[in-house]
């Protein structure tokens, strides 16, 4: 590290650190879905990275169409792009819900491949609708550019707005779990199905709906994501192991675990990048999960709850 | 004998079978298919050693793992670096700025041969590195997660992580590992070249031996009372380690076990394919074993190479012609094996195949009684007429 400068190493550590940001943004919204979807029914979703790209797809879309037929709509597609993600891969959620997860609540393990089907048939369908090609949305212009900090600094303005995005539905996700009753509900589903269902709580519609709401989440994760990088096929497959780390580092069904996890993943991988090639710093970031969780297998915060 | 009949073979359902599967992969097999189709098979029998393996760990185990191909590809690096090292022997590599290492690594400034690769330099220690190597990487495994009681889905999420380690690592390691292109242009083994015709024939029925060898003595294990231990612990956990049994060690042995038989798959398929590479170490292959056990039955070793052979022949007959349509069908056949076939191709056999088969035999007994009464009849009338 001999040759950098102490001004240079700040103004890395910076820029580094902000595209550490960009990544938290991601995997936490994703993570966030994720760990409601996992903390209230025991359920890993793997094809989780797939309602992301179905997010994605959809404000790809709804740019491809807004700059064809409303030129002038180019502007604020974007925000309308994030909400209609939200409830397109929270409505097909709710849909995988019905059809399929539903019957194998009692088989965790099973879910899994279950789930892991589902995404092969999306990402097959994905790439006979959109093309094998990355693809990625036209961005209306004020989420171009940079912030100019300092003259060595640059921030990109995507990435500022992903953060607030990110910041935004976290905040939405703790009223919504904490502070309503529908939250209260989900909290004791997950803490006692038997108990919640006997003092006439749905459980079985609290499940759906906490499933489509997980998927709406990453639908939100995929708008965001487009912002930063281009869509394929397989993009979601390539962030769902990521996902997985997190959730299960921050501890299942803890909020607050899951933001740090999210922030500790993102920033060692993103500034060790910087000065180790991207696969190593992906190995060593991966691996040091792996080992704490294998001393300390329930993450970093849990709740308790009664097995 | 009677041991080698009920312990080894499964008794009268196991040993027809049993039979019947030795049959098809000794006799028909070899006999209808052409030697590049017949290497297929082989290639195909060698997952079925990682599909047999998560028959044991989790049909009867309940333990899932997703790192099956981590131990598969293991074993089947440690033999390609052998016969790597045996093919860049220092007069045919004289060519390479430094003659006598693999030509990889050559072309990746390395000058010298790295130290881990220096012993697979002898045979003997490969031999035994193929199963060593990768049952202690699954002890140290296994001993971090069940001594601390980590199970069903987590680890199934860890195994994952580490098949995605291990794929990025010997990714991004192109100098000591051959990177994305794997070990290739395997020749000989000891002198022997694995490449012709006759050396293929002899590798497919050394494998099939192989494998109905670790399936033989998976039904011992599982018909030993470690095997009912395992069935207990998979529905009860909790009550077999109150019954005072340490439920860990019996879940780091079978998971030890395990990597073992998928490590000898691996390095089967090495010395068939004559390569290794990072895609059939990573996630996707990982999963790919797991539905290959459950579309033959998780809870049947034979089925399990059924369901091997049956999805890879259908993934090289739709990939050829319907590339499009294969992953709609692989995802299908996921969601349908979990939904409506649990028990995959076995449990659709006990449950049908069996009551076809008693039919049939059934009709026969009824002709049978026929045939006698009438020919009782007959002899009645002639005693008669007398």
């Amino acid at each position: 590290m001999g040759e950098y400068t102490m001004a240079e190493l700040t103004s890395i550590l910076v820029m580094q650190g902000f595209a550490g940001f960009s990544l938290f943004s991601v995997l936490l919204l994703m993570a966030l879905g994720l760990a409601i979807i996992f903390g209230q029914m025991g359920v890993i979703n793997m094809a989780h990275g797939e309602f992301m790209a179905v997010g994605a797809y959809t404000t790809y879309l709804l740019s491809v169409v807004s700059e064809k037929y409303f030129p002038g709509f180019m502007p604020y597609y974007f925000v309308f792009a994030i909400i209609a993600s939200f409830f397109i891969a929270g409505f097909m959620g709710y849909l995988a819900e019905l059809a399929l997860i539903r019957h194998l609540y009692k088989r965790p393990l099973d879910t899994l491949l279950a789930t892991w089907g589902l995404s092969l048939i999306m990402q097959q369908s994905f790439r006979s609708i959109f093309g094998a090609r990355e693809v990625s949305p036209i961005l209306p212009e004020w989420l171009m550019g940079a912030f100019h900090a300092t003259d060595t600094i640059d921030i990109p303005l995507n990435g500022i707005f992903v953060l607030f995005l990110t910041i935004f539905v976290t905040a939405g996700v703790y009223i919504l779990m904490f502070k309503s009753s529908w939250g209260l509900r989900v909290r004791a589903t997950t803490q006692n199905r038997i108990m919640s269902g006997a003092v006439g709580i749905n459980t079985k519609k609290v499940d759906r709906l906490t499933f489509a709401l997980g998927c709406g989440i990453a639908g939100v994760a995929g708008a965001a994501f487009t912002t930063i990088a281009s869509t394929g096929p397989t993009t979601g497959s390539l962030y769902i192991v990521d996902t997985f780390m997190v959730v299960v580092f921050g501890g299942a069904a803890s909020l607050f675990g899951t933001i740090a996890s999210a922030f500790t993943i993102a920033q060692a991988q993103s500034i060790l990048e910087f000065f180790i090639s991207g696969s190593i710093a992906k190995v060593i970031t991966l691996l040091t999960i792996v080992i704490i969780l294998m001393l300390r297998p329930e993450g970093l915060f849990t709740i308790k709850v009664r097995k | 004998m009677n041991f080698v009949y009920d312990r080894l073979l499964g008794g009268k359902n196991g040993a027809i079978g049993f039979a019947v599967l030795a049959v098809l992969i000794l006799v028909i097999l070899p006999l209808g298919l052409d030697l590049f189709r017949l290497n297929l098979v082989g290639k195909y029998l060698t997952y079925a050693f990682a599909a047999v393996s998560l028959v044991l760990l989790w049909g009867y185990g309940g333990v899932l793992s997703l790192g099956q191909g981590v131990f598969f590809g293991l074993g089947g690096y440690c033999m390609a670096m052998f016969l790597k090292l045996e093919a860049s022997d220092p007069e045919s590599t004289k060519i390479q700025s430094t003659p006598g290492i693999p030509d990889f690594m050559d072309w990746n400034q390395l000058t010298e041969l790295p130290w881990f690769w220096a012993p697979f330099d002898s045979f003997g220690f490969t031999m035994l590195a193929v199963i060593v190597i990768p049952t202690i990487f699954a002890f140290i495994i296994g001993y971090s997660m069940f001594k601390r009681r980590v199970g069903g889905v987590y680890f199934a999420i860890i195994t994952q992580a580490i098949a995605l380690i291990m794929t990025v690592l010997i990714v991004g390691q192109q100098g000591y590992t051959g990177g994305i292109n794997g070990i290739t242009d395997l020749k000989t083994l000891n002198g022997w070249d694995i490449r012709d015709d006759s050396s293929k024939y002899i590798l497919y029925f050394i494998n099939a031996f192989m494998l109905f060898g670790v399936i033989i003595i998976s039904r011992y294990i599982l018909t030993s009372k470690f095997g009912r231990l395992l069935l207990a612990m998979r529905d009860k956990e909790d009550r077999v380690r109150f019954s005072g049994y340490d439920v860990a060690s019996f879940k780091i042995f079978i998971f030890c076990i395990s990597a073992a038989i998928s490590a000898l798959g691996g390095a089967m398929f090495t010395l068939q394919v004559g390569f290794m590479s990072p895609s059939f170490v990573g996630i996707v292959p990982s999963i790919e074993m797991v539905i290959f056990a459950a579309v033959g039955g998780r809870m049947s070793l034979i089925g399990a190479v059924y369901g091997t052979l049956l999805v890879n022949y259908g993934k090289s007959a739709f990939s050829e012609s319907f590339p499009e349509l294969w992953l709609f069908l692989m995802g299908g056949l996921f969601i349908a094996v979990v939904m409506f076939f649990p028990n995959g191709l076995a449990g659709i056999w006990e449950k049908h195949g069996k009551k076809w088969l008693g039919c049939i035999q059934k009709m026969q007994c009824v002709n049978a009684v026929k045939v006698m009464i009438v020919n009782k009849r007959a002899s009645r009338l002639e005693t008669v007429k007398e």
